[in-house]
């Protein structure tokens, strides 16, 4: 059986690659895959602990996590498709402005 | 040993997919990229005595997220990431600053991973604890989220109904009014 902890570290891991892909990235739509990555590092946390607890309520966590990553993917990317018609571009550094 | 080699090989897969996945500047091979990694953390969530979630996971993301991110790829028709655009002048993007920060990361990352392995309760393999039986039921899953977290469950409903709204709003042109 696999300890634990190697979950742990390769949810760490895959933590880690999402938020250092929000800081590199300069392209909002790959920044949003670097969230969706961390949500998932996170999923893998409570699907982990919960079998190692021996309860359901990490896998329910997980599906809510789930569906609000849904919701936040429709509005990031409904967010993008408007700035996009605005300045052509998906730089983030294109939208510094507060009005334009 | 199987469990072993299986674990490694979906760990290999999904951290490798996702270093390519923030790797790329193209945002199509990003988006084909991640749907591997999920696959590889769907094949975890089946080794931790889950399959309810590691189908949920092909089906809600692989399937409706990640197809909405390459409907937005294709639409907007701007793969590619300008590498021109990155400010070298920023004071925050000096060299020795991103050295020193380079060596920061590198030593959280070993302190993480060494206070993790210090703890002797997480050595323990997941499963020595419980019975795969008491988390694999789906049965029971739906029992639990019907009863107990009723509550969360119509507001996670509430939630999607105003995400949908809201991105319907946002999306709109606005010259069509």
């Amino acid at each position: 059986m696999i300890p634990l902890s190697h979950y742990l570290i390769l949810s760490a891991t895959l933590f880690a690659i999402g938020a250092a892909g929000v800081f590199l990235r300069k392209n909002l739509i790959t920044i949003l895959l670097s969230v969706e990555i961390m949500l998932n590092a996170v999923n893998l946390t409570f699907v982990a602990f919960g079998r190692f607890a021996g309860d359901l309520d990490g896998q329910i966590i997980t599906f809510f996590v789930m569906t609000v990553a849904a919701a936040e993917a429709a509005v990031g990317l409904a967010l993008v498709i408007a700035l996009f018609r605005h300045r052509e571009s998906l730089n983030p550094d294109a939208f510094t402005s507060l009005k334009w | 040993m199987p469990e072993t080699i299986t674990f490694y090989l979906f760990a290999a897969l999904a951290v490798g997919a996702s270093v390519l996945v923030i790797g790329q500047r193209n945002p199509m091979y990003s988006v084909l990229l991640l749907i591997a990694s999920f696959g590889a953390l769907s094949g975890l969530y089946i080794q931790l005595d889950a399959p309810f979630v590691a189908v949920a996971q092909i089906i809600i993301y692989a399937g409706a997220i990640m197809v909405l991110f390459l409907f937005v790829v294709m639409l907007l028709n701007a793969p590619k990431e300008d590498g021109a655009d990155w400010d070298r002048t920023h004071p925050l993007r000096q060299r020795g600053v991103t050295r020193w920060g380079t060596l920061l990361v590198a030593l959280l990352i070993v302190q993480l991973a060494s206070a993790l392995m210090a703890v002797r309760e997480y050595d323990t393999p997941v499963g020595a604890q419980s019975d795969a039986t008491s988390v694999s039921s789906v049965a029971d899953l739906g029992r639990s989220i019907f009863t107990r977290h009723t509550f969360a469950f119509e507001a996670t409903s509430i939630l999607i109904l105003v995400a949908m709204v809201g991105a319907v709003v946002l999306a709109r042109r606005e010259d069509a009014q």
